[in-house]
């Protein structure tokens, strides 16, 4: 929370714009979203679908079941996506994924809003309290090491592509039954082409951006031998190739996306965690910036989609879920500045959406019920047969 | 240290005016609990550089929190009390560091899972301090103005979306001599009612007109101030062992002097410039950021009967780092996109200036500069509607003020 917001909570309300408890707006949220896709979408209520599971169903590709977790941007609000005046920003979403999904409108985070601890809460269904601004590992262990240790994958078959250099320790936790050598493999795009760049990142700096959340603050990128070895040995990327790529990428989360579909070409893991991180701009208060990343994360994530359906690897038995990690602040929030920042812990901040599309996913179903971002580890372990033993989240039952 | 250990010459390291304050409300202070009182001295400690607005505020919380008995406070004050805090808290310099504490708090209320009951116990506070003390009428009705879209030939995209439902949406304005139309009507507000900060020029570029009646705050005056700040924020994340949580703390202890500001200046309005750069976000680098926080901040804090901000193109973006150690003194411009920014910012400046006494009572104005669109929302206008009168940006501040 930024430290002013102390007394600017104390603020009276917006003239005009009657006062709701937290968890009506809450509930509003999610139903402004149902009512949306119900509309727009055709898709029914989950509610009067709830029966045999999809799951069951398509028991026969356990085996090679798949899944690919995007974190959707840095934190995107509803009047600028699922919000009638929003649309116009995911097209792609609208037209292209939620036909196909089974969609939650009401995913709450009760933790702490800052990227780093959320996504690390995210992935081990647990609320960490680790520093945001550290490369710490999380306290609990990881989707990653559970999915590794029970079901004995190797390292190969789990994978993060993250943004910034936070996320660097995100793959492994540091508890003692699980952590080292149990975790994901984790590759930080930026690393790698400042690395494939030899330091020289004059053509490459509108890829390199990192840490919005901390604009004040901007660290060099790092990267060096370890990253030329990724690039060589598992990405079969040459140097030039790579470099020539990414001369044609407008964006951080486009470079992410380029190594995430290299990755599944070449090692074609079985958990794929992918964090977008270009919407988090909006902290440098440009509005335009904000619209842009959203308009270019919704584009990424059909197009991520597409490669799915392209890779035979994937293809029909991978299960994708997209969520952000929150919100941001609600325009009418004292506390806060609207759209810029996510510090005031208000419910347009900590409710958000899940979209699940796939293998085993009903398509064109919503659902209401409100479900909890720590929900998403257990529920991924019954999906691919693993116990997330440490996570205080539950299973969806709706995906079950 | 507990505030009910407080001291009165624990406050001698505060300027002349806020320790006198601290000192007579001592017994006050005594009994309120550790996960507020930070928060409030955070705003006495600073009373001597406070705007008359936010001194008054100060003087009548005071008044009244030291008017009510002990069972009072009590009541008032139960819900923080039930906070829990940790006994690094209680150990720190929360009396001459307040700010500082504040923030560390936040980062335990957050890591405690404590936020939520904060908020609510924050915004209940909020409520019935203002319930108790309720504003007076203002002198005149607030007038906010915000010009967008400087240098921007044409757009085809609809402006004022989300302020359209609030007001009456102007597409035959003539914009001949609009800027100056509205210079003339801020200014005669400010001669007809001369308050000490009551009538603001924010400008994200360079100003259009000095005006000595006027509070005028400009992005293109700063600029050496600015400069001084990146500078600054180097050689600071050069240090090793150098964080943003460390950087932030660095920023918050500078003042004007530090950044060159001259020492004749308006020592209020001085410091009030250092903090837009200092505790906002993107106000570095981005000029329509720039507008618009300082417009929210103004607002906030001296609460100006009128404010004229006008939105001016911004850098297009860049690599963080270039943005902050570039020393190009004609970076490339993002004429669109400073006209979206600027309609948003716009809408922020209508909320936060609905957040000020007197709101049901005041009227804002938005104008696409050189264009014929405009929208204005005022007590007399019908809402959400649409109007092909022709007319000038006069006659509009006529129907916005009348």
């Amino acid at each position: 929370m930024e430290p002013s917001s102390f007394r600017e909570a104390y603020m009276t309300q917006v003239a005009g714009m009657g006062a709701l408890s937290p968890r009506e707006v809450a509930c509003r949220l999610g139903r402004s979203r149902r009512d949306f896709l119900r509309e727009a979408a055709g898709m029914a209520l989950g509610a009067s679908l709830m029966g045999g599971s999809p799951f069951v169903r398509a028991a026969t590709a356990v085996k090679k079941r798949k899944v690919i977790v995007i974190t959707f941007g840095g934190g995107a609000r509803d009047q600028e996506t699922f919000a009638p005046e929003g649309q116009i920003n995911i097209p792609h979403m609208i037209g292209e994924l939620i036909p196909q999904s089974s969609f939650f409108t009401q995913v709450t985070n009760h933790g702490i809003l800052g990227h780093y601890v959320a996504t690390a809460s995210l992935a081990t269904g647990v609320y960490e309290t680790l520093n945001n601004f550290s490369a710490v590992p999380p306290e609990h262990p990881t989707i990653f090491e559970y999915f590794r240790k029970d079901l004995k994958r190797p390292v190969s078959d789990a994978w993060v592509v993250a943004p910034s250099n936070g996320f660097n320790r995100i793959g492994e936790s540091e508890c003692r039954s699980y952590g080292s050598g149990l975790g994901a493999r984790v590759v930080l795009p930026k690393h790698l082409l400042s690395a494939a760049a030899s330091g020289s990142n004059a053509d490459y700096g509108h890829l390199l951006h990192d840490n919005y959340e901390t604009p004040l603050y901007a660290p060099q990128i790092g990267g060096g031998e370890f990253e030329l070895k990724q690039l060589d040995t598992i990405l079969k990327l040459s140097v030039d190739d790579f470099m020539a790529h990414a001369r044609t990428l407008s964006s951080p989360d486009e470079l992410s996306v380029y190594i995430t579909k290299q990755l599944m070409r070449r090692e074609s893991p079985s958990l794929l965690w992918i964090t977008m991180h270009d919407i988090d701009v909006a902290h440098s208060g440009a509005y335009s910036l904000y619209i842009d990343a959203i308009r270019r994360t919704d584009r990424l994530c059909a197009e991520l989609w597409k490669a799915v359906q392209e890779e035979p690897e994937y293809a029909g038995n991978t299960t994708l879920l997209i969520l952000p990690d929150f919100g941001r602040d609600a325009d009418q929030d004292s506390g806060g500045n609207g759209f810029q920042h996510h510090r005031t812990g208000d419910p347009a901040s900590r409710t958000t959406w899940m979209m699940a599309l796939g293998a085993g996913v009903r398509p064109g179903v919503v659902y209401d019920s409100p479900i909890q971002s720590i929900d998403l580890v257990p529920s991924i372990g019954a999906i691919m047969g693993f116990s997330a033993a440490q996570s205080q989240g539950k299973p969806i039952k709706e995906l079950l | 240290m507990l505030p009910r250990n407080l001291q009165p010459d624990q406050f001698k390291g505060y300027p002349p005016q806020a320790r006198k304050l601290a000192v007579a409300n001592l017994a006050a202070f005594q009994q309120l609990p550790l996960s507020f009182l930070p928060s409030l001295l955070r705003e006495v400690i600073e009373y001597d550089f406070k705007f008359p607005a936010e001194r008054a505020a100060i003087d009548n919380e005071l008044s009244h929190l030291s008017s009510l008995s002990s069972a009072q406070i009590a009541d008032w004050f139960h819900s923080f009390s039930r906070l829990s805090l940790s006994s690094e808290l209680e150990h720190l310099d929360w009396i001459n560091r307040p700010a500082q504490f504040v923030e560390q708090e936040s980062a335990y209320l957050w890591t405690t899972h404590q936020l939520d009951a904060f908020r609510q116990a924050a915004t209940d506070y909020g409520d019935r301090l203002r319930s108790t003390l309720p504003a007076g009428p203002l002198p005149m009705r607030r007038l906010g103005i915000a010009v967008i879209g400087q240098g921007v030939a044409s757009y085809d995209t609809a402006l004022f979306r989300n302020l359209r439902a609030q007001g009456t949406y102007f597409r035959q304005v003539k914009p001949d001599n609009g800027l100056g139309l509205l210079f003339d009507e801020v200014e005669a507000r400010a001669k007809s009612h001369p308050v000490p900060y009551g009538h603001w020029y924010v400008d994200g570029g360079q100003a259009a007109r000095q005006s000595p009646s006027l509070t005028n705050v400009c992005y293109q005056a700063l600029e050496p101030v600015r400069a001084n700040l990146l500078k600054f924020m180097q050689a600071e994340i050069a240090r090793p062992g150098m964080g943003p949580e460390e950087l932030r703390s660095s920023l918050a202890r500078l003042l004007p002097s530090d950044l060159g500001m001259d020492k004749a200046g308006d020592a209020v309005l001085d410091r009030f410039q250092v903090k837009l750069f200092t505790e906002g976000s993107g106000t570095q680098i981005f000029s329509t950021t720039f507008a618009q926080w300082t417009t929210r901040e103004a607002l906030r804090r001296a609460q100006p009967l009128t404010l004229l901000v006008r939105f001016a193109p911004r850098q297009r973006q860049k690599p963080m780092n270039e943005l902050l150690f570039s020393t190009n003194a004609n970076p490339e411009m993002d004429l669109a996109g400073s006209l979206v920014d600027a309609d948003m910012a716009s809408y922020y400046h209508w909320i936060n200036q609905q957040r000020l006494p007197g709101a049901e009572q005041s009227s804002f104005l938005v104008w696409f500069e050189g264009h014929n669109q405009a929208l204005v929302i005022a007590p007399s206008l019908p809402r959400g509607v649409q109007s092909d009168s022709p007319m000038d940006l006069k006659a509009l501040l006529s129907l916005a003020t009348s």
